[in-house]
This record gives structure tokens, sequence and C-alpha cells, in this order.
């Protein structure tokens, strides 16, 4: 149905009775992204689903934007804005790769992403952003951001709907934050990560409807990029 | 001085309905090395000879790639060229930005015309000296354009542009037809092989992998510039061949001189 | 900022609207359909309006929302379409591209806080292979493309009907029984729609939008006669 927007009080009007139904630019279409990173990979997962409300009205939109063979972008939140972000950051790779003749580095993206969020400060793209990649030395990284640019690289983000659900696992799993001194926290493997990445996305799609459908894991190594698609669940 | 009165500024024309400014500036395209550009059915090879102003200098850029796509090669002044590639990313990028789709060659060639002519018919304006060759692949296939600083642009099968161009269209004219159905390993030698018609009749004599640079573009491949170290293995192939065709020839040549009047079938070209 | 003498007014809510618009991609192209009624609130104000239009000899555009802001659309779309003609280059206008232009009309309007107050869905082939193409774009510049596509009441209950028709192998003319079902069951349960429709197919051989026509309907299902009442287990 269409969405009417919820009518507000106009300011300016005498004691609040005019009402005034206003337009609103902002819609969660839902999503969730998560990355891992290791010493030699890391892997960007991003579910299918497309919410309205309680509705989905199509299971398979793309969430993940590839920079390049190394760095990949994946957004949550809004899908309009998702799509105009991911149109910019691609223009503007582009441009990076004429004027410099070189592949645009995990640490330029990371840094380009902060700087045109925060160009919209004050109208801002409602996403939620990850971006994952490899480094010069060829470790895994993954920066998280906020709607308005500020990030923080770690090894382990998400993003989106089923962070809640989600980040909590990984702080145990991945990051040993149980932990004071981080004795015995595991290195994961790229099977073992991939595996976590489908478990938590399973429980997530349990208990927040946002999630479900498809999960797609991008997996990031020297070798390339490699798509393995998992299934969640549809209803 | 002047070769007439007419040709001081740009706007004026001669009593003979000729726009001097302009016919210069197609002279400047071929005063630039040459590029030679070649088409099959499904790909597009820019075969271009690189100068250097001098030993301790490095050699001008003559290929720029403009998209994934597509891409140009150059003959005339490199500067006036940079400011047409830039023009022609920024169309790409911005048709990719609304429609999601790659820019159709023929679009873009017609864009960059467009703009060549906007100088051609201001006061305050200077003709671009450039001329190139636009290699693309698009939703239609594989296309190979023209531009002139005169605002002309064609589409061709092949192409050469530049110093000593003409004997390059001559090759070219020959075999042409021959080209639609090659592989793409076999255009880029034929593209090369046009190339080197230039450079055989000049003192700078052979093409090396310092002097030669090629792209292609097409089915399946973005565009693809191949130069210096990697470049050497097109060069050896094309010699090693020549080099049989060569020996074949000395020998039927001998084989003619021993029995003298007969005809001979061997190929007198490759 | 609403009515004041030196501002500018802006939509914040469809007056004249057209309602569901559905799509159904096909393996030999893409069938769409909508009904002929655009309402003034509970008021049918025109019984027989398009809501579909033919964009090119590839694509077919369907609008569910405001009715005048679709006018604007397609008068831009139009416009689109002449200077495309004027290219006389023989490239064809690939209903993606099409589909993407208007994505990129509808964020920017809404980027303005003035947004254009529909959905449209964007049906047609690719005119090199003859594959199906479905999109859609509403007001905030949500775009997506899909096998099924609904809008409006259509999305509860059209949708559910699509996805469960749906095969990949389903031919345009098995799908166009589909869309004019889902239209009937649109009927019988939207209040804003009417029984007179029209049906778009985009083939290879190009996009052809009927004549508005009448839905044969019955109403002699049981539940329907005897209604609903407290004691029935359901309304259905």
């Amino acid at each position: 149905m269409m969405d009417f927007g919820t009518p507000v009080l106009e300011p300016g009007s005498a004691n609040g009775t005019k009402q005034v139904p206003q337009f609103n630019p902002y819609q969660d279409n839902g999503g969730t992204v998560a990355s891992i990173a290791g010493d030699d990979y890391v892997i960007v997962a991003a579910d299918t689903r497309f919410t309205l409300g309680y509705s989905i009205p199509t299971r398979k939109i793309s969430r993940v934007l590839k920079i390049n063979d190394k760095v990949m972008l994946g957004t949550a939140g809004m899908q309009a804005d998702t799509c105009a972000l991911h149109k910019v950051i691609s223009t503007r790779m582009r441009m990076y790769e004429h004027d410099n003749n070189k592949r645009m580095t995990f640490n330029a993206v990371s840094q380009m992403l902060s700087t045109v969020l925060y160009y919209k400060r004050f109208f801002p793209y409602y996403t939620f952003n990850i971006v994952a990649g490899l480094d010069d030395k060829g470790e895994g990284w993954v920066c998280g951001y906020d709607a308005i640019g500020s990030f923080e690289q770690r090894k382990i983000v998400c993003n989106g709907a089923g962070t809640k659900l989600m980040q909590p696992v990984f702080d145990n799993q991945v990051d040993w934050a149980q932990s004071w001194d981080g004795a015995g926290k595991p290195n994961l493997s790229l099977e073992q990560a991939t595996d976590l990445m489908k478990d938590a996305f399973t429980s997530a799609a349990e208990r927040e409807i946002t999630v479900g459908d498809t999960l797609q894991i991008y997996k990031i190594t020297k070798d390339g990029i490699q798509l393995e698609e998992f299934e969640l669940k549809k209803d | 001085m002047f070769r007439n009165q007419y040709d001081t500024d740009i706007t004026t024309w001669s009593p003979q309905g000729r726009l001097h400014q302009v016919e210069y500036a197609m002279e400047a395209v071929k005063q630039g090395s040459a590029v030679v550009g070649v088409r099959s059915d499904t790909h597009v090879v820019l075969a271009t000879l690189k100068r250097s102003t001098s030993e301790l200098a490095s050699t001008q850029k003559k290929l720029f790639s403009i998209d994934d796509h597509l891409g140009i090669a150059i003959a005339g002044l490199t500067a006036d060229a940079r400011v047409l590639g830039r023009h022609m990313r920024t169309e790409c990028m911005n048709y990719k930005y609304i429609y999601e789709t790659a820019m159709p060659v023929g679009r873009l060639a017609l864009n960059v015309a467009d703009k060549c002519q906007v100088s051609t018919q201001r006061a305050s304006k200077r003709p671009f000296g450039v001329g190139l060759l636009i290699a693309g692949y698009d939703e239609l296939g594989p296309h190979l354009y023209q531009s002139c600083p005169s605002g002309n642009y064609y589409e061709f099968y092949s192409m050469a542009i530049g110093a000593r161009s003409q004997s390059a269209k001559t090759y070219l004219e020959r075999h042409f037809e021959e080209f639609a159905s090659l592989e793409l390993q076999d255009l880029i030698l034929q593209a090369i092989r046009a190339l080197r018609e230039t450079v055989s009749s000049s003192k700078d004599a052979e093409l090396t992998s310092k002097n030669c640079a090629i792209a292609y573009v097409g089915k399946g491949d973005t565009f693809t510039i191949v130069e210096d170290e990697e470049i050497q293995p097109y060069l050896d192939t094309l010699e090693n061949s020549d080099g049989k065709q060569e020996e074949e020839e000395e020998e039927t040549e001998d084989a003619a001189e021993q029995t003298e009047d007969k005809p001979t079938d061997a190929p007198m070209e490759d | 900022m609403f009515g004041g003498q030196d501002s500018k007014q802006h939509t914040v809510q469809p007056y004249v609207t057209g309602t569901s618009v559905i799509g159904l991609k096909c393996a030999d192209g893409v069938v769409l359909g909508a009904d002929t009624l655009v309402s003034y609130g509970s008021l049918a104000k025109n019984r027989k309006t398009s809501r579909l239009m033919t964009v090119s000899n590839h694509c077919s555009l369907g609008f569910s929302g405001e009715y005048s802001d679709f006018q604007e659309i397609k008068s831009t779309l139009e416009e689109l379409m002449i200077s495309e003609y004027c290219m006389a280059d023989n490239i064809p206008m690939q209903p993606r591209a099409i589909h993407q232009y208007l994505a990129r009309v509808m964020y920017e309007a809404r980027n303005k806080q003035d947004p254009l107050y529909n959905q449209l869905v964007i049906g047609g082939v690719l005119p090199a292979t003859g594959e199906g193409y479905l999109g859609l774009v509403d007001l905030l510049g949500t775009n997506y493309e899909s096998e099924m596509i609904a809008t409006g009441y259509g999305t509860y209950i059209a949708l559910p009907l699509l996805r469960k028709a749906y095969r990949p192998d389903i031919t345009v003319a098995e799908g166009r029984k589909v869309i004019e079902d889902c239209l009937r069951v649109l009927y019988y349960r939207d209040a804003r729609s009417i029984d007179t429709v029209q049906i778009s197919t985009v083939t290879k051989e190009g996009a052809e939008t009927t004549e508005p026509f009448k839905l044969e309907t019955s109403w002699d299902f049981k539940k329907f006669k005897a209604g609903s009442r407290l004691i029935d287990e359901s309304t259905w």
C-alpha cells in the first residue's frame, strides 16, 4: 500500500491544531551485512531479502559492490540510498583509476567512503556500510561505518538489521572478547569463518524478520573473489 | 610569411570556401606518429608507434583507456588529446551513472566530434590538433571510429592516421577483407604488420617493444593496453613468420634461377 | 512551508490515484497488467484511463499512484524517446537503461523533497536475446529487478499468486492468463479497483497494449453469497 508518511504537527501552526502530512524521504529496507577478516583472507556476507514494512517485495537484491579484486563494499539500510551510494563510489573509483593509473587500495577505499558519507552529513544516506579487503601485505581487514561516515578498522564487523543478534556472537567467537588477555583466541581459517558466518545468519534469520532468503558470501583471497550462496529461511 | 590573408583566424572563410586554420589543425594530425586500427567480427585492435623527444626521455603516450569497453589511440598534440580523453571519460561515466549501461561507441564518437566542431566556429577558440581512432565494443558489436579536428567523424573497417600512415592504409586496403573472421591474436599481428609499413620506409627502421604499443577490446575482453615487454612476443612471432616467408622466397628464387624460365607460384607478400 | 505566499508547493500526498500494477517475467518476454480506474479518494473519478503506456518497441510501463505525476513522467519519457529517435543510429534503448533512467528521475525528485508520487513497473525485452526484463521504481527511487512485481494492494494479493504461478520457462501466452487471473482477484478484494483492465505484452516482436476490456467475473462463490459473519471460520 502507498505510504503516505506520518502526519506531523506543523511547527509554525497555532497551538498545534493544524495537521499536515509530511513526505518522509527515508525508508528502512532491512538487510544485514557482515565480514570476518583473517590473516590472508576476508569474507563479506549479505542477505538478499528486501523488505518494506512487513512485506517482501522481492527476495533477491544485491547489497554488495565489488570495488576491485581485493576490496568490496557491503551496504544495509535504504535500498534507494544504497544504489545512489554505490553509483557514487563506482564513479569515484573509476576516476581514481584513470587519474592514478592503479587500483584503489583497501585504505584508500575506506577513507573515500567516509568522505562520501560525511559529504551528506545534513541529508545523510540512510545506509550502514562495511568495507572489506586485503591490505598491501595481503592481510584481511574490514571497516564498519555509521550513516554519516565515522568508521573503525577491525577484524570483524556486522552492520544493519541483524547486528544486535549477530555482533555478540562474533565478539565471542572471533574477537574472544570474554577473555581479558585473549589467551586461547582462535585463528579462524577461511572455512571456519564461512561456517560461522552461515550459523550467525541462520540464527539471526530465526528472530529478525528482515533477515532471510539467500545469503551471499564473497570470499576474498589473493586468488581473487569467489561467491558462495547459502539458502536461509524464506518465511 | 602567411600563406594568405584568410588564415589568421579560425572563423574566416577563404574565397575558395576553405577554413585554413582548420586545415592546419588537420596537418597537425599528420605530424603525429602513426596509429593503426583494425576490426574483426568480434574485436578491434589499435597499434601505435611511440616517439620520444630524445634518448633521455620516455616515449609519449599514444593509447588511452576511456572506459571498460572503449579506448582511443591518438595522433597529433598529446596535450589536446588528454583534454578530449578526459571529456570522453566523463561522458562515459555520466552515461553509466544515468543508464547503468555502457555508452554506445557511436554516441561517444558523435559527442567528441561535436566538441571538436565547436572550436572550428568560435573566434575565441582553437581547433584540437589531434586525430583519434576510437575503438570500442558495445551491444551492436565492435566499432572503429576516426575523429578529426574539423569535427568530421567516420566509422571504418580499418584505418590508419598520423605520419606516413598512407603506407599502412595501402596495406589495410589490400587486406582488410580478410580481417573479419580473424582470431584476436591474428588480428593483433595484422595491426602490427600494417603499422610496420609506416616505419619500414624511414630510417628509424623497426618496431621494438620500446616504440610499439597495442590495445584491444572486443567480445569478452575489456579495453586492454599491451606495451613494453608484454608486446615482445608479438614482435617475435611476426619476425619468425616473416623470416620463414623470406627463406621460402629465397629458396624459390634459387629454384627459379636454376630452372630459369619456369614460373613460380611462391607468395610474393604475406 | 505549506501554502505560504512565497513558498513552493510540493506533493506531500497523492490525490488522484491509480491502484495496483502487476507484472510477470516470462521466458520469451514480459506481461504487465493494470485496471483502468483513477480514483479521487473513494470517488471513482475516471473509469477508463489507461495506466499502461508503450515506451518503445521493446518496453512498456505501468504506474500506480498520483496520475498527474505520472503524466509528467510520461512526457519526460516521451521526450527521451524522441531524442533517442533523433540520434538515428539504430541503437535501441534497453529496458534496463529506461528503468535506471526513471530511477534517477525519481530519486532526484525525492532528494528535493518533491517526490513523484508513483510506483512504476517497467517491462521489456532485451532486443538482442529476446529475454524478458521486469523492474520497479518507486517514489523514493527504490529500484529492483524481479521475476514478478506487484504494487499497492497487489503486493499483498497478487504477488503470492504470481510467485506460485511462476516458472522460468513460462511463456507470455501462459503469463497473460496468470496476470488476468490476478487482476480478477484484485478486483474482488481491492475496493479502489475496477473490472475494466488492460494487459501489455512485450516480446521480441514488439510491445503491445490491449484496448481496455471487461474481466469476466463470478460472484457465485459460496462465501461471497453467504457473506462473512462472526460465526464464519474465515472471510474467505
